[in-house]
């Protein structure tokens, strides 16, 4: 799955704040179609954001989180221009990342 | 003894009364039916039907299909009970509605 | 009990109709009522805030609302319904083609009253008859495809303000006070109105939700609401709304629903278009 992930990362004194937006259905696998019919479980398993090779926020989610989850979080570090590393891997074993600039 | 033959004198005439006058047969049931049915297509055409009035079309539809006929047709009672509070809900609102502009 | 009820009411209307006599309709003075009420009960909210619904009311909820704005719940329904809205038909026309201005920044024109038809004809009946007319099967009108179309519309529109128009044409004017009827009259078994929630109990709860007020409540269609996990338009809202008082919805796009969205769109005349909206 390419293309999933929007980030803003924003550069303010010693530290960054970070938003993302990512396209995942989040299937739960406990919901039915209009047949009747499980929707298998379909979601991410871990988010990770990287800075200066170091994993600076890792979110391992399940069934509980909705459907093209947003986050927000801040780390200690990072400045105007620098890449940050966004990716993630869901339960059927698909995946995709990005890298954005620290603005 | 005297409690006991009185007990056995009431449980007698009950499941008689019971056996006898009230049992609904499907005549009844599909005469039920089709009075909430008109009902409920007057409603229709009022563009007032309740969701409420199509549970219990389907409740009395149900219970005929499992050959209960007395549930049936109280179903199919309150069926017509329903849509005619929704026929009337609708006439009354056509006169009452003004009072509620904001002026 | 309901019958002693609808019997008081009837006893009640009976007693006020004198006073109503000569209601020949008349927009302007409805229009002036309609925002000197909620402008005089809620003085502290911005007129043109009252677009933002429940985020006016409730000072919680915008703190919300503005924490994610950033990436809006809406925005990959934006970005189809632009791919959509620029993708030809098979016969090579596009959506512009049907429209004034190729299509862009006109939303804030819809409802219109269509004098040939005599109907009033919603955005979204609009793109469907653009489509029919080109040879492509009309879309669906309660979510996805075509929520994501008038989302991508809506966006072109931001911060226009609704210019709705009544035409001297005695249908139009049969049109708006049909909607207007059908605002304000109860319905369902738990006998609500439009009013009941979003002219009575503006800015209060029910269950955990803050009602918006009527007033500039179609500014921010089509939305996304958590509630549902996506998309959804002004058809899918008015007969969710139905079925929660317990009343049946009528089809999507119903004459009725078509009116009640030109008597709420004329009321919000001059409010800026802020959709596509977020809602909880």
């Amino acid at each position: 799955m390419a293309g999933t992930i929007r980030v803003r990362a924003v550069a303010s004194g010693d530290s960054t704040e970070v938003q993302s937006l990512i396209r995942h259905p989040m299937d739960s696998g406990f919901v039915k179609d209009s047949k009747g019919e499980i929707i298998p479980a379909h979601h991410i398993e871990v988010v990770q954001f990287e800075h200066g090779g170091k994993t600076v926020f890792t979110a391992l989610w399940g069934p509980a989180v909705s459907k093209d989850p947003y986050l927000k979080f801040s780390f200690k570090g990072g400045k105007k221009g620098d890449d940050l590393k966004v990716s993630w891997v869901d339960n059927k074993g698909a995946s995709d990342s990005l890298v954005a600039r620290i603005g | 003894m005297r409690t006991q033959l009185i007990g056995i004198a009431v449980a007698l005439s009950a499941a008689g009364f019971a056996g006898a006058a009230l049992a609904a047969s499907e005549a009844d049931y599909k005469a039920a039916l089709a009075k909430a049915e008109a009902a409920d297509q007057q409603a229709h055409t009022l563009k007032n039907q309740w969701t409420t009035t199509e549970d219990e079309l389907k409740e009395a539809k149900a219970q005929a299909a499992a050959g209960k006929y007395d549930e049936a047709v109280k179903a199919a009672q309150h069926a017509e009970a329903l849509a005619n509070a929704s026929i009337a809900q609708a006439k009354e609102q056509e006169k009452l509605w003004p009072d509620a502009v904001v002026r | 009990m309901l019958r002693k009820l609808f019997i008081a009411g009837v006893v009640v209307a009976a007693a006020a109709q004198p006073l109503l006599a000569a209601d020949a309709g008349d927009p302007q003075a409805d229009f002036k009522a309609f925002r000197k009420y909620f402008t005089e009960r809620f003085p502290k909210v911005p007129l043109n805030d009252f677009v933002n619904g429940p985020y006016s009311m409730d000072e919680g909820l915008r703190k919300q609302w503005k924490a994610i704005d950033a990436f809006p719940p809406y925005e990959f329904a934006v970005e189809q319904g632009k791919q959509m809205f620029a993708t030809p038909f098979k016969n090579g026309k596009t959506y512009g083609d049907c429209f004034p201005n190729k299509g862009i920044g006109i939303r804030q024109n819809y409802p219109t009253f269509d004098a040939k038809s005599g109907q009033v004809i919603t955005l979204d009946v609009a793109l469907n008859q653009c489509r029919e007319a080109n040879g492509e099967k009309p879309l669906d009108y309660s979510k996805d495809d075509m929520a994501a179309l008038t989302a991508y519309m809506a966006f072109t529109s931001r911060g226009k303000p609704f210019d709705i128009k009544i035409p001297n044409d005695p249908r139009a004017l049969a049109a708006y006070e049909n909607g207007k009827r059908y605002f304000y009259t109860r319905r369902g078994q738990l006998n609500f109105s439009c009013a009941s929630c979003h002219v009575q109990s503006a800015g209060d709860h029910i269950r955990t939700e803050v009602l918006a007020p009527a007033l500039g409540i179609m500014n921010a269609m089509p939305i996304y609401r958590s509630a549902w996990g996506g998309m959804g338009t002004t058809s899918r809202r008015l007969r969710t709304c139905n079925s929660q008082v317990r009343g049946v919805p009528l089809a999507a796009e119903d004459e009725n629903y078509r009116d009640v969205e030109y008597f709420l769109s004329y009321m919000a005349n001059g409010l800026p278009i802020s959709g596509p909206g977020a809602r909880p």
